[in-house]
């Protein structure tokens, strides 16, 4: 059985505010967005019977909303999360469950209001055989294939720093981008090294902000449309490899990017060379080039000479992170909402930065380091062929 | 086989549980303890009573040589709670003789991009954390 086509995404919003909202609590950012892409859908809050969130519990932001859900989906595994969010809204709507299900996303990144404590567990397996050599984040775990990578296939540093390039390009044309100053190879390899390969520009930002989609049946969307083209989900995927990063099979390939992707495109029946925009999950400059080989975009090795050459840039034949990413529009810490957020407002045409012709996007999640993946591939009516 | 583990115990201490109690007693006198599948004959890590390759559960312990290859890495420039002092640190995946991959520091070697070359030769050492002992990784002696 597959959810191809069944459901459509009706709702999406993003909070008012982006990047440093000091005044808004982690749970208050779900709620603002919730209240926003549910209006966006022309529906109500009441119309809401299932409800999805990471971070923090969707019964903590059901009940602050006032909806009684009767499907909640807390799925936790990274910044991906919310894709499988909609994975599982697409297959929980087609099978009956509930009609209308809400996923949201709310994180004081940076300004830390209303946010759970971190907190290390030295029992637990990373506890054991990572935190004693001085892990600080995902900066010292996330790169741990850079250089092995760079070894098997001769990526350059000039090239990794090109990704940063590429992204910028596209958040000059984004307001809403916390970053839009023109950017040079020259600058990124000039900023502080944080973690050797990376650089401080090919780390992602720390911001504040959220978002939220509304997710129903086809039919639903057709016989009582609201105010905005419904945006079908056609392919869905998610995978999971390993905790650690430094159990992965092979540390120049995402496995869970594989396959997660490989479901997603055999449930829409198209390949990459249908997408006709693509939004990989950049918490570092390395994810799009593991992206778009593990996606089949383009052969092994290749990604890092695509990018430095533009294809991915304005302009370019494949059009990547064209909200300027994790790189330079926003990072919350789990950023995947904003990848679907994107692909939205390129299907429906809004977009800031605003491809020509977009009728299937992808949007490839990646949880925790290499941990775990999402695909969504979505499309519009013709695409879907409803 | 190891000289005395030098004390490094204002760094983060690994808590055993029951599973993998065995792996750190070992470290703490000197030895690397690996498991291996009798079943289908792999070595793996990290410990756990079944085999992630065929999970069997006929698996057992043996000591590990120690020696291993630079497999990839990363060096920090900002210090984790008790590193302050070793900023620029490696933070390796190094590959054991058996097989395996392990999380590690690199120690016993000026840390930069030059002198850390991928699949370079390493042999294990041990940390003082504490009352636990943690294995790293340093160049290979001559011999």
């Amino acid at each position: 059985m597959s959810v191809r086509a069944k459901t459509a995404i009706v709702g999406a919003s993003e909070t008012t505010r982006i990047g440093v909202v000091p005044d808004m609590s982690a749970l208050e950012m779900h709620a603002e967005s919730a209240r926003l892409a549910v209006a966006d859908a022309g529906m109500k809050l009441s119309d809401i019977d299932g409800v999805a969130a990471a971070g923090l519990s969707p019964v903590a932001v059901a009940h602050y909303l006032g909806i009684d859900p009767t499907y909640v989906d807390a799925t936790t595994v990274g910044g991906c999360s919310f894709l499988l969010h909609v994975r599982h809204a697409a297959a929980a709507i087609t099978a009956g469950l509930c009609e209308v299900v809400l996923i949201t996303h709310g994180e004081s990144g940076r300004s830390r209001v209303g946010m759970p404590p971190r907190v290390a567990d030295p029992s637990s397996p990373q506890g054991q055989f990572e935190a004693p050599y001085g892990t600080l984040g995902p900066p010292t775990m996330f790169p741990m294939g850079v250089l092995r990578y760079m070894k098997e296939f001769g990526l350059t540093h000039e090239q990794l720093a090109s990704v940063a390039v590429a992204q910028r390009k596209w958040a000059a044309n984004v307001p809403r981008a916390m970053f839009r100053e023109p950017l040079s190879v020259e600058d990124v390899l000039a900023s502080r090294l944080i973690a050797y390969p990376m650089h401080l520009l090919e780390c992602c930002l720390v911001t504040d902000g959220g978002g939220a989609l509304v997710v129903t049946s086809a039919e639903r969307a057709r016989s009582m449309p609201g105010p905005k083209p419904p945006v079908y989900v056609l392919g869905t995927g998610e995978a999971s490899e390993t905790p650690m990063v430094s159990m992965m099979e092979d540390f120049t390939t995402s496995k869970a990017f594989r396959l997660s992707s490989a479901s997603a495109f055999a449930e829409a029946r198209f390949g990459p060379s249908d997408v006709n925009h693509l939004m990989v999950y950049d918490a570092f400059a390395h994810l799009p080039i593991y992206g778009l080989e593990d996606l089949g975009f383009v052969g092994r090795g290749e990604a890092g000479a695509f990018i430095a050459e533009g294809h991915t840039s304005p302009g370019g034949r494949l059009p990547l992170n064209t909200n300027g990413g994790g790189l330079s529009y926003t990072h919350t810490g789990m950023y995947g909402m904003f990848l679907v957020q994107e692909s939205v407002r390129q299907l429906r045409k809004e977009a800031s930065a605003q491809v020509p012709n977009v009728e299937i996007s992808l949007a490839q999640g990646v949880g925790g380091m290499f941990a775990a993946a999402g695909t969504l591939i979505l499309g519009t009516a013709a695409a879907a062929g409803v | 086989m190891s000289p005395p583990a030098e004390d490094h115990s204002h760094k983060p201490a690994p808590k055993p549980t029951p599973e993998t109690e065995h792996y750190w007693e070992g470290t703490k006198i000197g030895e690397l303890r690996l498991q291996r599948c009798n079943a289908c004959g792999q070595a793996y890590f990290y410990p756990r009573p079944s085999c992630p390759h065929c999970s069997s559960i006929d698996v057992s312990w043996e000591r590990a040589t120690g020696q291993a290859r630079l497999h990839t890495y990363l060096i920090s420039h900002r210090p984790a709670p008790g590193f302050a002092d070793e900023v620029p640190y490696a933070i390796a995946v190094v590959e054991l003789e058996e097989g395996p991959r392990m999380m590690t520091n690199i120690v016993g070697v000026e840390i930069t991009p030059e002198t850390l070359v991928l699949d370079m030769p390493l042999e294990v050492a041990f940390e003082t954390r504490g009352e636990q002992c943690v294995p790293v990784f340093r160049p290979r002696s001559a011999s």
